[in-house]
Parts: C-alpha cells; structure tokens; sequence
C-alpha cells in the first residue's frame, strides 16, 4: 500500500508544480498588466485635461453667448466629477476609440493602424541587425575580455549609446545618398512607385514581394537600408554592452570549467552552454531594445520623412491635434506594456530554474 | 615635494587617528582607483570642460554673439573670426555652442534635482516602513517605470507647451522609477541593521533614521546611478529640442540647432555637424564618467 502511495503523493506535488505554479504567476501578471494599463490611461487623461486649450471654447468659438456654451460643456461631459468623466474615458479607450483626428478628421484609431506598419517595418528589421550582430560581438567581447577586440567593440558600443540618433540620421543622408549617392533618399518610396503594390500586410518590402513586383522591393529597400542600419547600429551597441556583461558572469561559474575538463570545445562551451544561459537575460533586453526602438521612431522618422507613427504623433503635435498624441501615446504605451508582459511569459519558458521559483 | 609625500602618507596612513582622517583617505583611496582608469578622467575632463564652459561662459565668447543676427555675414564657413562658422540667421555658432553648453548644464542639473529627491524620499519610504506602504509605493513606480520615456515627455510637452521648464518636468517625470527602486532595495537591506536597532532604542523618530542613518549609504549608488543617467537625459532634451519642444528660439540649444540646420545641411555642413558633435561629446564623457564611478564603487565594495 505505501509503496501505491508514495507515487501519488508525488503526482499531487507534480501537478501543483506544473499547472497551479503557472497559473497562480499568469494570474499576477494580468493583474499588473491591467494595474499598468489604468495607470497609463490615468496618465493620458490627465494629459488631456491639463491641456490650456479650451475644448468647448474650440467648438463654440468665442462669440459664443454663456447659455450656448454651459450646454456645449455639460454635452461633453465636462461638468461631471472627474472619476465620472475619466470612467467614460476609459470606456472609450477601451472600444478602441480615441476621437477624431483634428488634421485628417477621420477616427485616431484608422489613422494609427494605417502609419503603424511603417513604423513596425523599420523598427523590425533594425532590431534584426541589432540582435544579429550585437550578440555575437557581446560573447567575442566577452572571450577576448581585455585585449583589443574587447576594446574595439566596447569603444563602438559607447559611440553607439551616446550618439543623437536624429544627428546621426542626418549625417547619415549627407554621406551616403547626398555625396555617395549609395542609398535611396528620404521616405518609404519614390514617388514614380507610389500605390502600384496592394497594402496587404502594410510592410512595403513585403507587400512588393508578395505582388511580384521587383523594382519596388528593391526601391523600398534601398530607402530602408539606411535608416535601419543606423537604428540597428544604436540597439547593437546596447545589446552587445548587455551581452557582454552576461557572458562575462557565466563565463565565471564553474560548470564551464566542468564542461571544459569533460573535454568539450572551447568553441562548443562559449557559443552553445554559456551563450544559452544568456539568451534566457537577453529576452528582456530584446524586448526592451524593440520598445527604445518604438519611441525613438519620432526623431528617426522625423529625419527620414518616414511616414510612419512617430512623424504622424510629432505633425500632431505642432497641428495641436491633442487626441491623435494621445492616441499614439496610447499605442506606444499598450505596445510596451505588451512587449513586458511578453518578456516575462517568454522568460521560464526558457530558464526552467524560473519555472521551479514559486 | 616632501610636503605632498606627506599628505599622501597622512592620507594613506592605514591607522588614522581622526574620523576625518579616515573619510578623507577612503576618498583619496577611491580618487586614486579612479585615476589609473584612463578613460574615466577622459570622462572627467570632458564633463569638467563643459561645466567651466558653461560657468565661464561670458568670458568665452561674447553673450551678444550668441543671439545677434548679422544676415550679411549668415553661412559663413568656419574661420579665424568665426570658429565654428555662421548660422543660417548670421549668428556666430561657436558663442551658441558656448552658451548652449549652459542649457544642457540647466536641464540635466534640474532633472538631477528633481529625480534624485523624489526617487530618495519614495524609495526610503517603501523600504523602511514595508508592508502595505511598500506594496503601494512599488506598484507606483513600477507603472511609471514602463512607460515609454520620450514618447510620454511629447505628450506632456504637447500639453504643457514647449519650453526647458515643461521639457524638465517631462523627462524627470520618466526618470525618477529606477532611483526610487534602487533606494528601497538599500533601505531593505539596511533596515534590520544594528545600528538602525540602536538608533531606535535612542528615541530617534523615523524621519530622523531615514535622513541620518539611512540615506547617506544610499548617496552613492545614486550618484552613480545619476551619471550613468546622464547621457540618457542630454539625448532625450536634445531630441525633445530638436523636435522644437525644449528651448524656445533664439536661445542656443544644441538639439534644436542641429534641427535650423537641416534645410542648409547639403551646401554648409557645419550647422548641423558642430552642434550634434556637442551633444555627442558631452554625452560620451558622461558615459565614460559615469563607467569609471561604477568601476571605483565596484572593486570597493567586492
């Protein structure tokens, strides 16, 4: 009989292990995705009433008599008690609707989703580069630590971080499509190739391919190269400074020295055990980089003409379009707090040590 | 000589007699850490010259220069009278430079004012006193912490309006997470400490344990912490001015003369490149600084 019991005591704990642990960490991650997600509109709405721009003024006019403009004020809702109007903000926000947009006058929400994949087409490719090349520069630097290849990619890196990512854009231009003539000027396309590709998926490269047309996909990479590879420069050097750091406190613990005496490579034990313990830190770094990459977009864009979110947010901004700011604030915010949330679901799923925690 | 020989042996003297002398000596110790990392005084110098630029700065160029408009002389190229050439309003760019120096030197100066404070005085709060206290505070600043930074500091700048104060607010307002986290993570470990325990049983009220006993060990790290952030905050004002939101015109800003720069970039360069390779020194030296301080409290503390 003990011999029977003794297993499904086992199974009993194995089950709270594999199923109530994650639900119980699932559970408390909604919680503080929601928590972030009410602070953030907290954040807009106040904004939003911080505002010196009178919003019933702005319908009314200012030849408006008083009787005209208290109605106008209470039709908007602007005579409730503040938690009143911010539940029927958050109602709002919550269908997806931002109000209009003063400069296109069609909903927020439309004008988003239609600069977004821009934004997304460049911010992913750059990413790419980042990861790519910034990894694997981390774990050199991170082998050679002290001699010159350290030196020479820490030195890049710093130039990488503190360099003004618009500043670098625009030299950028001078150099390579001014003088050398080597990439495609500002925005996504030449104006010759405008609308000849169906918008599928909204990222052009792709949608060209897709569409079989050639001239475009080369055309809108030669427009892409440059702004991606300078914003890929920038996440390299972040990522490979973080990389670098990671390696260097795996490469001191002693199941390296271990799996060296066993006799693996030095080669095998740098890029496939201690490297896979990093990729587990680098997960949040990544997810961080691609949130960076997001909000620097209103400088890049600005310098490139890209017409994607951060030039549509910054035309708003000087057309005194407050709910399309906001509306991209929003966009960005709920983007990032996805990105977190995603990071940390990602997070035990490739470090068991994270699984077994709780 | 003799007389440097021995304050370097009062200082160094591993049995020193008074309590200053022990403070000074640590601090000499860590001075000469520091020192031997080259790259850290590069730092040092870089962020030195900068703030005597900016203190300095009537002397160094003629505070007319900076906003005087002479459209006959307007994009000249770099030259004995004008060093870093003329704008595209005929305004000398080497006394902006100089002048814009003390923008940069303002808004990082007062974000530093705002953060360290505010992050301190929540941080020490969550930390000392624990429970319910603790969970609320850090749910506050976790919620701030993942905000996007520029995209939050537009939003306010569109609301509030452009100009350095507004700019200030906003970035401070992105900034302050990391300080209060780092401060509660000192205040837990200190908390259970002996000397916190003697303090108590001496009557002292909590404020007085916060600010007396507490907060000095929390100094460090948070200065450190402050000029690691440094170069964070002179990128994102330079961005927020070359966007047009920080400084309004005519006063010098680096951001937003590299942006007056961009229509003439093509035919004269150095516009735009004199300003943004400002930014870009200013900041590396605040990185290199900031690594060198870290590097010191490290191998201290290890």
């Amino acid at each position: 009989m003990v011999t029977v019991a003794a297993p499904a005591a086992v199974t009993d704990g194995e089950w709270v292990r594999r199923v109530a642990g994650p639900i119980r960490r699932v559970w408390r991650l909604l919680f503080s995705v929601v928590l972030t997600f009410l602070g953030l509109t907290c954040v807009t709405f106040f904004i939003g009433r911080v505002i010196p721009i009178d919003p019933v003024l702005a319908i009314v006019g200012d030849k408006a008599s008083i009787e005209t403009y208290n109605r106008v004020r209470s039709e908007i809702g602007l005579d409730l008690p503040i938690p009143v109007q911010y539940w029927r903000y958050l109602l709002k926000v919550l269908h997806g609707d931002f109000g209009n947009s003063v400069i296109t006058s069609q909903p927020v929400l439309q004008d988003l989703l239609r600069v977004f994949p821009a934004t997304l087409e460049l911010s992913l490719l750059a990413l790419i580069i980042g990861v790519v090349f910034g990894v694997p520069l981390g774990v050199i630097a991170a082998t050679h630590r002290g001699r010159w290849q350290d030196q020479v990619i820490r030195f890049g890196s710093l130039i990488g971080y503190s360099m003004p990512v618009f500043w670098l854009g625009l030299i950028g231009l001078l150099v390579f499509y001014a003088k050398l003539g080597w990439v495609e000027g500002p925005g996504r396309l030449d104006v010759s190739y405008d609308d000849i590709v169906p918008v599928v998926t909204g990222l052009i490269t792709v949608d060209s391919l897709f569409a079989g047309e050639h001239d475009v996909f080369w055309n809108s990479l030669g427009h892409l190269v440059l702004p991606a590879s300078i914003l890929g420069y920038l996440s390299l050097a972040y990522v490979a400074r973080m990389t670098r750091s990671f390696m260097l406190g795996q490469l001191k613990q002693e199941y390296i020295l271990a799996t060296l005496a066993k006799g693996l490579s030095p080669f095998r034990v740098v890029w496939v055990h201690a490297l896979g313990n990093v990729w587990v830190q680098l997960v949040t770094v990544i997810a961080l980089t691609f949130g960076n990459l997001l909000e620097g977009a209103v400088l890049t864009e600005t310098v490139f003409a890209w017409p994607g979110l951060g030039l549509y947010m910054k035309n708003s901004l000087f057309n005194a379009d407050l709910n399309a700011v906001l509306g991209g604030t929003m966009l960005v915010g709920v983007v990032y707090i996805g990105l977190n949330m995603l990071s940390d679901l990602i997070y035990p799923l490739v470090d068991p040590r994270a699984r077994e925690r709780r | 000589m003799s007389a440097a020989l021995t304050w370097r042996g009062w200082l160094l003297d591993p049995a020193p007699v008074s309590r200053r002398q022990a403070r000074l000596g640590r601090w000499f110790r860590a001075w000469l850490a520091f020192q031997r990392n080259g790259l850290a005084m590069t730092g040092l110098c870089v962020v030195s010259a900068l703030v005597l630029t900016a203190l300095a700065a009537p002397l160094i160029a003629d505070p007319r220069a900076a906003i005087l408009q002479v459209l006959t002389e307007r994009l000249q190229p770099p030259s004995a009278s004008h060093w870093f050439g003329v704008d595209e309003l005929g305004r000398d760019i080497f006394a902006r430079i100089v002048f814009g120096a003390r923008t940069t030197l303002i808004i990082v100066a007062l974000v530093s004012a705002i953060v360290a404070p505010v992050g301190l005085a929540i941080g020490l709060t969550a930390g000392y006193f624990g429970h319910w206290i603790d969970a609320v505070l850090m749910r506050i600043t976790d919620i701030f912490l993942s905000f996007p930074r520029l995209v939050l500091a537009l939003a306010f700048a569109a609301a509030l309006g452009p100009g350095i104060e507004n700019a200030v607010i906003a970035i401070a307002l992105t900034t302050w997470p990391p300080y209060a986290r780092l401060a509660r993570a000192e205040a837990l470990t200190r908390r259970r400490a002996e000397f916190i325990e003697a303090a108590e049983l001496q009557g002292a009220s909590h404020l007085r344990i916060i600010l007396s006993q507490i907060m000095p060990l929390c100094l460090p790290s948070v200065i450190i912490r402050l000029t690691l952030d440094m170069a964070g905050i002179i990128l994102t004002a330079a961005g927020l001015g070359f966007l047009g939101l920080a400084a309004q015109p005519p006063a010098p800003e680096w951001g937003a003369m590299v942006s007056s720069g961009r229509q003439v970039l093509l035919g004269q360069w150095w516009v735009s490149t004199i300003p943004g390779i400002a930014i870009f020194v200013t900041s590396v030296g605040f990185n290199l600084l900031g690594d060198g301080l870290r590097d010191v409290a490290d191998s201290r503390s290890s």
